[in-house]
């Protein structure tokens, strides 16, 4: 594996056309200053380089596998799938190249310990994982509901180490968890880092973690040119707030032949109200740092959003997704709860792969296009993560009743 | 001259708040003429946000309160209540609220309104010194005031902070979110000179003041004190009953701020 490319992105602006930004109080300012300054310093300093480098093939498992899917290719009858397989990571999910990321910038600027929001817990899970690696003291902010309903992860959390926040306050669930963790930030500034979970909030987070995160696509196009010696048609990835899709997609936004999707978590459907489709529902607005597009009401309060997928549960999407959204470089599209539960099983049986409800909406898009392209076509689809974790609710959804 | 910085000619400012809408449109009105009666020389009245980041539990829990009552709070009712107000005092109005509101309503359609209904100043947690260009010279046009924040970490940034605010500016008493407090950070009178080199626009101090002690010394501070959470408590607890309250202790503390300290 060559060294990550952590300066793809030239814009280092923080602004994606006027999406972006630092909406943010006072009292974080200086903090996010230092961050970014830190942070445009050690992606030019190549002992910061090859530790991450080590991290990520050492301990994260890198590179992960580019898998030919041929049963599902078969099965479609169009496309050949390609499958991104960051469910193979070490902790099950994409999210590890982000925290390794952001935890050893954090080390590097002298940082003790680690704050960060979860919403099933997979963020928390992987930076408990780091700050245990790391020897940093963590605290895991998740919403109360959340908590009740992934005790799992709140008990792996607490295994690693981390100490994990019910947040009672709002509705109880990411977004609140988000506010909360951004409140103990300006608490306590001096020796915290915040590691944001997603492509989202104020800059410099959506740069930073589409870089850490843009080493999906790195890998993705050599592996794809070993095999094939050719760019793929499409690549399709999950969109909550954007850090695997943005990572996917990075590599390619130069190749205009390369379609970019975005499957989004439509929930009940993206007309109704049970919904976290931010692209296709939501409209422009400014929050939790940034602007970009939002799920709000007509006076700009951010809606309750609904998907069965708790990492998709997220009532926006990182500001560069709406840039390429606005521009049409890539389209985005609402995914159902039953087709998302549909391509669980069917991936399942048809690949004896496990993957995450969140990969499954990616998963579920190439089930409808995949048919419709051509044999010579080639689709790139990652799976962000493993679904381990959602095979109680998957057999509940389902009304199977099992012991847990 | 700024109507808001003409508040606090003379002497020193108490600066009460309250949120719209908590309990209701009429609760509201009651509320605001009370504090005003009780001689607050601004009232800052919070618009409702439903991801309300910089403040603490009271003022989260009053604007969940006021959401509640009316999920969909339209910015035009809120405006309704300021006319209201307006009809019964003169009382120099500030709006604290968040930037997402203002934007869905449009920056200059919003400051219009402000200019129109007597509202002259924004206080907005989430727009920094960087994000100010974007609605600054809008609400420049309508003569309303952007009120910006300077917090005991903004370390150089107070001097730039200073530099471009009209209106007053919103010294931040400590870290973390607005509630009551017991102590402040150290180095609140640095701060407030090193802002005074810089600008004759006043200074307020706020977040965590409760007791008329700490309006009394956070006054020899700065040029005033703003109190919120102590107020959103009162309308909490007391409800239909709350102006008589509010009027009481705004006449406390409004003497307070002007006291000389015992010591
Ligand atoms: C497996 C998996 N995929 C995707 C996501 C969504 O996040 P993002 O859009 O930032 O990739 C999550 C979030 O928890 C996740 O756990």
């Amino acid at each position: 594996m060559t060294e990550l490319n952590l300066k793809l992105n030239k814009n280092t602006s923080g602004r994606y056309g006027e999406y972006g930004g630092q909406y943010i109080p006072e009292t974080l300012m200086n903090e996010l200053d230092r961050m970014t300054k830190a942070y445009e310093h050690y992606k030019n300093d190549p002992e910061f380089k090859t530790e991450l480098h080590d991290l990520l093939v050492d301990y994260a498992n890198r590179p992960s596998l580019l898998y030919y899917a041929e049963r599902m290719t078969k099965d479609l009858g169009g496309a050949q799938i390609y499958l991104k397989r960051e469910d193979l990571n070490h902790t099950g999910a994409h999210k590890i190249n982000n925290v390794i990321g952001q935890a050893l910038l954090a080390k590097h600027m002298g940082k003790t310990r680690l704050i960060a929001e979860t919403g099933a817990g997979q963020h928390g899970v992987a930076t408990a994982t780091i700050a245990a690696y790391f020897g940093m003291e963590c605290e895991i902010f998740m919403g109360k509901k959340d908590t009740d309903r992934q005790r799992l992860n709140v008990y792996r959390m607490e295994l690693l180490g981390a100490k994990v926040h019910p947040v009672t306050s709002g509705s109880m669930v990411l977004k609140d968890a988000i506010n909360a963790a951004l409140q103990d930030w300006t608490k306590r500034v001096d020796d915290t880092f915040y590691l944001m979970g997603s492509a989202t909030g104020p800059h410099p987070y959506p740069l930073m973690v589409r870089d850490f995160q843009s080493v999906i696509s790195q890998e993705s196009k050599v592996q794809l040119k070993e095999k094939t010696g050719k760019l793929p048609d499409m690549v399709v990835a999950c969109v909550g707030g954007g850090s695997n899709a943005i990572g996917s997609f990075a590599n390619y936004i130069d190749d205009p032949s390369v379609q970019l999707v975005g499957a989004e978590a439509a929930g009940k459907g993206v007309e109704t109200e049970l919904t976290a489709a931010t692209v296709e529902r939501g409209s422009d607005g400014i929050f939790h740092g940034m602007k970009s597009m939002f799920l709000q009401n007509k006076t700009g309060q951010i809606n309750p959003v609904y998907s069965i997928s708790a990492g998709l549960d997220y009532p926006g999407v990182g500001p560069e997704h709406a840039y390429l959204a606005k521009t049409g470089r890539a389209q985005y599209v609402g995914i159902t709860d039953d087709e998302a539960v549909d391509a669980f099983e069917y991936i399942a049986k048809t690949e004896g792969i496990v993957a995450a409800i969140e990969s499954c909406h990616a998963v579920a898009y190439v089930r409808k296009i995949a048919p419709k392209m051509r044999k010579d076509q080639i689709i790139v689809c990652t799976l962000s993560g493993r679904g381990d974790k959602d095979v109680a609710s998957i057999a509940k959804y389902r009304g199977v009743d099992i012991d847990e | 001259m700024s109507k808001l910085t003409d508040a606090f000619k003379n002497q020193k400012a108490f600066i009460p708040f309250v949120a719209a809408n908590d309990p209701d449109f009429e609760g509201t009105v009651n509320n605001v003429v009370a504090l005003a009666k009780g001689g607050a020389d601004i009232v800052e009245l919070g618009i409702p946000f439903s991801d309300p980041i910089a403040d603490g539990p009271v003022i989260q829990a009053a604007d969940l309160r006021a959401l509640k009552a009316d999920p969909d709070l339209p910015m035009d009712t809120i405006f309704d209540m300021v006319k209201e107000i307006h009809q019964q005092t003169d009382v120099p109005l500030a709006f604290l609220t968040y930037l997402n509101i203002v934007f869905q309503y449009g920056y200059d359609a919003f400051t219009a309104r402000c200019e129109e209904l007597g509202i002259y100043g924004l206080v907005i947690p989430d727009m920094p010194l960087e994000e100010r260009d974007e609605l600054e010279p809008i609400a420049a046009k309508h003569h309303v005031d952007l009120i910006p924040l300077v917090t005991p970490i903004s370390g150089d940034r107070i001097e730039k902070i200073a530099a471009a605010a009209t209106g007053f500016i919103y010294v931040v008493s400590s870290l973390g979110v607005t509630g009551e407090r017991s102590e402040f950070a150290n180095g609140l009178a640095d701060l407030v000179n090193r802002i005074r080199k810089v600008t004759d626009v006043p200074t307020a101090i706020g977040f965590g003041i409760h007791t008329p002690e700490q309006a009394t010394e956070m006054a020899q501070i700065a040029d005033g004190a703003i109190v919120g959470s102590a107020c959103v408590n009162i309308v909490a607890e007391y409800g239909r009953q709350a102006p008589a309250k509010l009027t009481d202790y705004t006449k406390q503390m409004k003497a307070a701020v002007n006291a000389h300290p015992v010591r």
